[in-house]
């Protein structure tokens, strides 16, 4: 059955059942695909678009057909392409040799690309049906307007039976210029289902276990990362860091291979630990393989990423960090309530309204200009401080290391306004270590 | 280089380097410097002080860099070395980037020594392939690939000087920026290796590790993290990622706040990219620590800060920038006006040189230590008859000079060692009277007699309560720093203390067996305590209990513990005097803390007032001076404008300012303020006001307003 998928008549036969044997699971798409691209020396349909998530095996069929078939292709990612040029170079290179890239000019056009390709194609026109696989396209639309209409209908620009194969994450709508453009044909690669998984995962065995005891690991580890990841490169690695453990009490000889129920007693808490620590790369991989070898107590020892939090500072950076944090998160017309000695009679209910408290954590940093933040800076910091230069270098020093962020444009001078972008526990920390209490001055909490 | 623009700009001409330094160094210094005879000794010595502190310091950072570097290094080798391996686990592993975050702290400004000396080391022992890349540099993409394979590909033409005409021609496509992408680089590298590995590696490749590697990494290093653009940094690693079969790379993550930053500018499918391991290094609070102690707290250099100094380079430190770098900076400010204003600073070297140095005295500088406060004090101490010949015996001044050099110097050998012992001893006391770290103490004793200091008397009433085991290992401790000393006194007192502890010993071996006799007489009054009492037979009791605990007989440890109180009392006494009680402490000791702070924490606001109110601070010009902070009419036209605008409230009539200004510019032009014209606006005038005007919105002190017609906003309070 799966041999009957993958037919089409111009292709070796043998060549099909490697290629079908290379894509579990994907015989489908595959087949649809192969029936898209015809017999080797037919026109093909001028621009693909293939979506579906992250690893369903889009780039890995396109590669094994066409490499197995021994077609002529370009495959270029999209992200390494920091200018077009890039793009056209890769392109020419693979079809036509390094003389093809070496005519593009400096600082090449798109009709440059096209002029050069019609050139080439004249001289060598195309036996089989050229393929351009363009990976990561969703980043075609942050690059020239003109680009992706062009790429789509290449076929007809450059006169060549050439083929564009466009692979995305997401899907077509969000391509589509309001231009208009031409439509290309659409695939779906959709997600592989649990048994999928399961079936593609088991194939790369340990050559030293068994086919089943290597299946029941990977049935144990699918039970407990499958909720959280679907990912089968990242499933796929995971695997092979924790199959050591797997196997250790059968290493030890208390347990029997097909005893399968001690084996995942054994392992799954440990699986529990690593999709909390592995996983997320709180904890390198490394680090993970050195923790299974140490022993239970030692391997509390290695803490992950987000344990350390703690930031020193100098002292007025924390003080203009809390100022920074109370004029993003306190209403401006409170200020004087709080950082003014003798405020007089502020009305409470005027002083109170009611949906604006408590809200405003909820709502996010708001913007604040310079003068804000260092007038409220000079209320807060219980010694009198000169206004230095230091002190304003610190407010940008803490803008390079993201603790603040600026709001308005780098060219305005004048006055440049500013957020916070710390959270409340760290400024709670901070705070802390100046004794300073942050939470009688926030409006929030009062 | 021409200024000639369309648009209206600041321009920045960058000296030419090279030009400058036909003009020595030692020029600048000499040029308006204090008594200009010994000047050049002055340089000399200065150039000397500074070139020791700077390698000591580079050392000592290279010193405390070694640990958290070492590993780093581990984790390369490791890196380069597990990806050759071929079983089952790895080669089903994903291959990730090994990444070292490297926890560096907010003192930015001291990376750039870190980073240089792990490039190098990397360089030395794991690979010659390392590029660091900065953010400032790295906008786009597109910078930071060029940066990298610039780095990468540069640094390689310096390295091997063999391989240079083989190495141009990759290099030279890169001028096209067509060819910025990492599959050149990924094709150079094959080329570079293949060929290093069938030349056999020659004599010119000096490290022997580097052979081992078949493939040795290419580590790029990330300077700032942070400043990173997280959309630029994720393509790139994105990009790097396709690479890492062909390519052994790898990064190192400079990382200023904390390792979760990784997290927050890198998503789980870039970060799953990478296998990220953590280094921290060391706090600067501790490396200051360190400076502090090999630097300032050493006679190794006879140039010292005073308290206040200290303190303005301590607070800069801890109130601004955390950065050690800055502080030795200051240190090296003060020095350099120390030897620049101080005549008598030619005797700030070693005793043998100060010794004949002293010797080589004219008598102008005689004079000038004559005129020193502190000398002038040591001459009013002495007896009548031999005050004369101080004030005019050339001669008889230079030998006292010789004794009084001798004394401070001796001053000092025994300041530093009383001190560490002192710290040793208050460090760990509750609540830390004397404070924490050593410096906190080394400023109180600059300061004054830290015997009189309440603290002092606090400390050591808390010292007196110290269990014995306690008191017997800081004693221990002391004894070890006194050690190391090699004067006279400071080798009598480890004597005394020896003995001293050798008695704690004794106490040990003697006492243990009759019990204290003064059991007793505390156990019985605890007894009644427990029967049934009034409140007024308790309170009576518990008063009988307090007497009877006061006129208890001392045990012998108690007696021992303030015997031996008593003795570092007596050391500190002696030896922790304030250095302004030493004569001729001037020599050695640079005191102008003000110039410090105003050349390392400047104000610019504060200036830009001063100036505005006295002009004459800045011009020196004796028209402009002035006795009562009034601005004489003859001020820059800025200075007159901005003295009439803080007479105005917040709105600003303008032709009210237009006309107080023409009246005041009249009277500076002396004309007679009875004719018609006195006052009178003209077109030069009118030109002038609006020129100071716009000036002083440039300076940010007035801002148009629409509020009203022909009136602008102040911005500034206060005023007159």
């Amino acid at each position: 059955m799966m041999s009957a998928l993958l037919q089409q008549p111009g292709y070796e036969e043998e060549r099909l059942q490697t290629v079908s044997k290379k894509l579990p699971c994907r015989e489908v798409q595959a087949g649809m695909l192969l029936s898209l691209m015809g017999q080797p020396h037919q026109y093909s349909y001028p621009s693909i678009f293939i979506y579906g998530h992250q690893s369903s095996g889009k780039s890995h069929v396109l590669n094994v057909l066409l490499k197995e078939l021994e077609l002529p292709h370009a495959t270029v990612s999209f992200v390494e392409c920091v200018s077009v040029a890039l793009l056209f170079e890769q392109v020419l290179l693979s079809f036509f040799g390094c003389d093809a890239a070496s005519l593009l000019p400096r600082r090449p056009s798109l009709s440059d690309f096209v002029r050069i390709y019609r050139q080439q194609s004249s001289q060598s026109p195309a036996k089989q049906t050229r393929y351009i696989v363009m990976e990561k396209a969703e980043l075609l639309r942050d690059s020239d307007a003109n680009l992706l209409p062009a790429l789509l209908r290449l076929q007809e620009l450059v006169e060549d039976n050439v083929t564009v194969i466009l692979l995305s994450e997401i899907v077509w709508d969000r391509f589509r210029p309001n231009t208009g453009c031409f439509e290309p044909l659409l695939l779906h690669f959709p997600d592989y289902s649990k048994g999928e998984l399961q079936h593609i995962l088991a194939q790369d065995r340990n050559p030293s276990y068994s086919d089943e005891f290597y299946s029941a690991y990977i049935n144990i580890l699918l039970g407990v990362f499958y909720s959280v990841c679907r990912d089968l490169r990242e499933l796929r690695h995971l695997a092979a860091l924790n199959f050591s453990k797997f196997c250790e009490p059968l290493a030890e000889g208390k347990v029997k291979e097909t005893d399968t129920h001690k084996l995942w007693r054994n392992i799954e808490p440990h699986l529990k630990k690593a999709m909390q620590t592995v996983y997320l790369r709180e904890v390198s991989s490394l680090q993970w393989e050195q923790m299974q070898q140490m022993e239970e107590k030692e391997s509390g020892a290695v803490r992950g990423l987000s344990a350390h939090t703690h930031v020193e500072l100098p002292y007025y950076s924390k003080f203009l960090l809390i100022a920074a944090y109370l004029a993003s998160f306190n209403p401006a017309r409170t200020d004087k309530r709080f950082f003014v000695k003798h405020h007089g009679k502020i009305k409470k209910t005027n002083f109170l309204k009611k949906n604006e408290k408590t809200s405003n954590h909820l709502l996010g940093p708001k913007p604040f200009p310079l003068d804000r933040l260092l007038a409220i800076f000079y209320s807060v910091v219980d010694s009198r401080v000169a206004p230095t230069a230091s002190i304003f270098s610190q407010i940008s020093s803490l803008v390079t290391l993201q603790l603040l962020t600026q709001v308005s444009h780098g060219d305005q001078i004048d006055a440049p306004k500013y957020k916070c972008a710390v959270s409340m526990d760290f400024i709670c920390a901070i705070s802390r270590t100046v004794n300073f209490e942050i939470i009688k001055y926030l409006y929030d909490f009062l | 280089m021409s200024t000639s623009s369309v648009s209206k700009g600041c321009f920045v001409f960058k000296p030419s380097a090279k030009k400058k330094k036909t003009l020595s160094l030692e020029d600048h210094f000499i040029h308006g410097c204090e008594g200009a005879d010994e000047s050049k000794t002055r340089f000399n010595l200065c150039q000397d002080l500074w070139d020791q502190i700077k390698t000591d310091t580079e050392l000592l950072q290279d010193e405390l860099n070694t640990k958290i570097l070492d590993s780093l290094l581990d984790f390369t080798r490791k890196c380069s070395s597990t990806r050759q391996h071929s079983d089952w686990a790895s080669h089903m592993r994903a291959s990730e980037i090994p990444t070292a975050a490297l926890v560096l702290g907010v003192n930015v400004p001291d990376h750039d020594m870190t980073f240089q000396s792990l490039s190098e080391l990397l360089r030395q022992s794991v690979t010659p392939h390392v590029a660091s890349v900065q953010a400032k540099e790295c906008g786009a993409l597109k910078h930071l690939i060029k940066r990298v394979l610039e780095r990468l590909l540069g640094t390689d033409v310096t390295v091997d000087d063999d391989e240079e005409e083989e190495t141009e021609q990759p290099s030279a496509p890169l001028h096209k920026s067509v060819h910025c992408s990492l599959s050149t680089l990924c094709d150079w590298y094959t080329m570079n290796t293949k060929k290093s590995y069938s030349l056999t590696p020659g004599k010119k490749r000096s490290s022997p590790v580097k052979d081992d590697l078949q493939q040795p990494p290419i580590v790029i290093i990330f300077k700032d993290l942070e400043a990173f653009n997280a959309r630029v940094l994720q393509d790139f690693i994105l990009i790097c990622s396709r690479y890492i079969e062909r390519l052994p790379l790898m990064f190192i993550f400079g990382i200023a706040t904390s390792p979760s930053t990784i997290q927050h500018m890198l998503p789980h499918s870039v970060s799953s990219l990478l296998c990220i391991e953590l280094f921290q290094s060391l706090s600067c609070t501790q490396h200051l620590a360190t400076v502090i102690d090999k630097l300032i707290l050493t006679t190794h250099f006879p140039f010292k800060l005073n308290g206040k100094v200290m303190q303005v380079l301590i607070s800069i430190f801890l109130y601004h920038d955390f950065s050690v770098r800055n502080f030795i900076k200051g240190v090296q400010l003060a020095l350099l006006e120390h030897f620049h204003s101080q005549p008598l600073s030619v005797l700030c070297c070693r005793k043998k040189e100060a010794l004949l140095n002293v010797m080589q005295l004219g008598h102008r500088d005689l004079e000038k230590i004559r005129q020193l406060p502190s000398f002038k004090r040591y001459v009013e101490k002495q007896e009548p008859q031999q005050q004369e010949p101080l004030l005019t015996d050339d001669t008889h001044l230079k030998e006292v000079c010789r004794r009084l050099i001798k004394d401070l110097h001796k001053y000092h050998k025994h300041y530093y060692p009383t001190l560490r012992c002192l710290h040793t001893l208050t460090s760990s006391l509750p609540r830390y009277p004397l404070g924490k770290q050593i410096r906190e103490l080394h400023l109180i004793c600059l300061e004054k007699n830290v015997w009189e200091n309440e603290e002092y008397q606090s400390a050591m009433k808390l010292l007196k309560m110290l269990a014995k085991d306690e008191l017997i290992s800081l004693l221990k401790k002391c004894a070890e720093i006194l050690q190391h000393s090699k004067s006279k006194k400071m080798k009598s007192a480890l004597l005394l203390l020896e003995a001293m502890l050798a008695k704690f010993k004794q106490l040990d071996t003697v006492v243990a067996e009759p019990p204290p006799p003064a059991e007793e007489s505390i156990t019985s009054p605890v007894k009644n305590l427990q029967k049934k009492m009034d409140l007024f037979q308790l309170q009576k009791a518990l008063l009988e209990m307090n007497e009877s605990r006061r006129s208890k007989k001392l045990s012998p440890f108690e007696v021992l513990r303030n015997e031996a109180l008593q003795f570092i009392d007596s050391l500190v006494q002696s030896h922790l005097s304030p250095p302004e009680s030493q004569t001729l402490y001037e020599v050695c000791y640079y005191s102008s803390s003000a110039t410090v702070r105003r050349h390392l924490n400047a104000a610019p606001r504060t200036s830009i007032q001063a100036a505005l109110n006295s002009p004459f601070y800045y011009l020196q010009n004796d028209r402009l001076k002035s006795e009562d902070g009034s601005v004489s009419n003859a001020a820059p036209d800025i200075c007159i404008v901005y003295k009439l605008h803080l007479e105005c409230g917040r709105l600003i009539n303008l032709f009210d300012w237009l006309e107080a200004f023409a009246t005041v510019v009249s009277a500076a032009e002396g004309n007679d303020p009875d004719s018609d014209s006195f006052g009178k606006v003209d077109d030069v005038k009118h030109a002038r006001f609006i020129r100071a005007v716009s000036e002083l919105e440039f300076l940010g002190f007035i801002k148009s307003t629409k509020q009203k017609t022909d009136h602008v906003a102040r911005i500034t309070w206060g005023g007159c």
